[in-house]
């Protein structure tokens, strides 16, 4: 889509019935670095690429947790996802509070959502330029949704956002059959591989990514490197001094771990997406 | 809705007309509940009386009602304050069912709902003047728990309001057991509504028992129970005490 005239304002319909700057918060989704998302019938697994700055900088944290049984993986503009993800946090604990009960994943989504379209109905505000991969589990069973800067929500079995998603996309969409009988390993091992095909011919190591699980008797937990680099020894049969760069560093997936030669990939990014 | 009135002499400000919107005292009350787990589920026993101070005004008064698919409310205290509550609890569950999303409030959540509430009064010095248990079954768990007007609250096997706590819970005590049949339940209830009705003046010989398992609510017709009142020391009830008459 181009530059025009009715593109100013979020309040301002286009000819066709479009709302263009919602459709570009919609592309700023699409610049950040990939997150996926995959469920299986008890377990949901949340991945995403770590993506620095520069080689000096830390890796921005795009996975959250909301609650013991709800994760949120962004991509986009990580300010607003963690403004985003401070809410549904606040959400689930007063609902915890009031009813000593985790609160329904479906029912915290449509609150993001209702969130989302108020900012595309107000001439002060901006729709915000992040989109959210929410997975939980309640008694309806294991959720995936994909909540938008329109405002709207899908739920899926697997999904993947960001830049080079279509990749994985691709992946999943061959494999997505299998995985609601998946086993939590098997989960695990195919979030990993969709990570890969974003990466586009990097070599994959566990330092590059970030994965996260939560599942019927297991509260949403970071996986920590080694568990990460094991899987990863399973199927990549590269040799040895490729791997060392990553083994051996037992920092927790979501500190402050510095990327190596980790996330270069587009050096034209804005420095606010990530 | 309070107003704070200024008063002339000092600096003090009344809250004149606030105070007579606050519940002070109860004026239409229920007696005692009480309630068991049993093997599929809950059982809980109330009579129908409202009680004007010492009068028995009304006598058929439900104090216990259904909340949802999954739980049972009995209230003793100020009915009004029950009705109130039923208000609360019917708002909660039609938004609850609205949702229409496979999820629904189990006991847990209404109990903890109402302790939220009855804390919440009580601390605006403003109770709901009431003594609630609240039981039910959801995915073949039990629960059974009690929240009193100062917001304390709690769960057990076995639960009793107002003099129920003192007459019928020792006998609980003695002779609840995990596997009680309905029958044995219904016969255990009954003993210790039976003695409440014998020593409560507030009881009224009219009481319904409610069942509430996986498959839902009943709640029993009004009847009584049989009583006996030729033991031989009622012919001369004081010949005992010194100085009666």
């Amino acid at each position: 889509m181009f530059r025009n005239q009715y593109d100013t304002d979020v309040t301002t319909w286009s000819p066709t019935g479009r709302l263009f700057q919602v459709e570009y918060a919609m592309e700023a989704v699409k610049q950040g670095s990939a997150a996926i998302g995959l469920r299986s019938r008890s377990h949901v697994v949340l991945a995403c690429v770590n993506k620095a700055q520069s080689e000096l900088s830390s890796h921005q944290r795009k996975i959250f947790k909301v609650d013991d049984h709800i994760g949120v993986a962004i991509a986009g503009l990580t300010a607003d996802g963690r403004v985003l993800s401070r809410y549904m946090r606040s959400e689930s604990i007063n609902h915890s509070f009031s009813y000593e009960s985790p609160l329904p994943v479906g029912r915290l989504v449509v609150r993001l959502a209702d969130k989302a379209q108020v900012c595309t109905q107000r001439s002060w505000k901006r729709p915000y330029g992040v989109g959210l991969l929410v997975g939980g589990l309640d008694e309806s069973g294991a959720h995936l949704y994909y909540n938008c800067p329109s405002g709207n929500y899908f739920e899926y079995q697997a999904f993947a956002i960001g830049s080079r998603s279509q990749a994985a996309k691709t992946y999943l969409e061959r494999r997505f059959e299998g995985f609601k009988e998946s086993s939590r390993e098997d989960l695990i091992k195919d979030a990993i591989l969709a990570i890969r095909e974003t990466l586009q011919g990097e070599t994959l190591k566990s330092s590059l990514c970030t994965v996260s699980v939560l599942g019927v008797g297991e509260p949403f937990h970071f996986l920590d490197q080694e568990t990460i680099q094991n899987v990863i020894d399973t199927f990549e049969k590269v040799p040895e001094q490729d791997e060392e760069a990553g083994e051996g560093e037992a920092e927790v997936a979501a500190g402050a771990a510095p990327a190596e030669q980790g996330g270069s990939g587009d050096q034209d990014v804005a420095p606010m997406e990530m | 809705m309070t107003f704070t009135i200024p008063i002339e002499n000092g600096n003090e400000v009344k809250n004149a007309e606030a105070d007579s919107q606050r519940t002070l005292y109860p004026y239409v009350t229920g007696t005692s509940v009480v309630a068991i787990k049993y093997k599929d589920g809950i059982l809980m026993a109330s009579d129908m009386g409202g009680s004007y101070g010492s009068t028995l005004r009304y006598k058929n008064i439900e104090r216990m009602k259904a909340i949802g698919k999954h739980s049972l409310l009995g209230a003793s205290g100020e009915i009004s304050d029950f009705q109130e509550i039923l208000r609360y609890l019917d708002e909660l569950v039609l938004n609850d069912n609205m949702w229409d999303d496979g999820n629904s409030l189990g006991p847990k959540e209404v109990h903890n709902y109402l302790t939220r509430v009855m804390y919440n009064r009580r601390n605006k010095f403003n109770p709901l003047w009431n003594t609630l248990v609240l039981g039910g079954v959801k995915n073949g768990e039990k629960y059974l728990g009690m929240v009193s007007m100062i917001g304390v609250s709690f769960e057990d096997n076995h639960v009793a309001t107002g003099f129920g706590n003192h007459l019928a819970r020792p006998i609980l005590r003695d002779e609840w057991r995990e596997d009680l049949s309905f029958e044995d339940g219904v016969k255990l209830l009954e003993k210790c509504m039976r003695v409440l009705l014998y020593r409560d003046r507030s009881a009224i010989n009219k009481l319904q028992i409610a069942k509430m398992t996986e498959e839902g609510v009943t709640v029993s017709e009004p009847y009584s129970l049989k009583t006996f009142w030729e033991f031989s020391a009622f012919t001369n009830p004081t010949v005992g005490a010194e100085g009666s008459w």
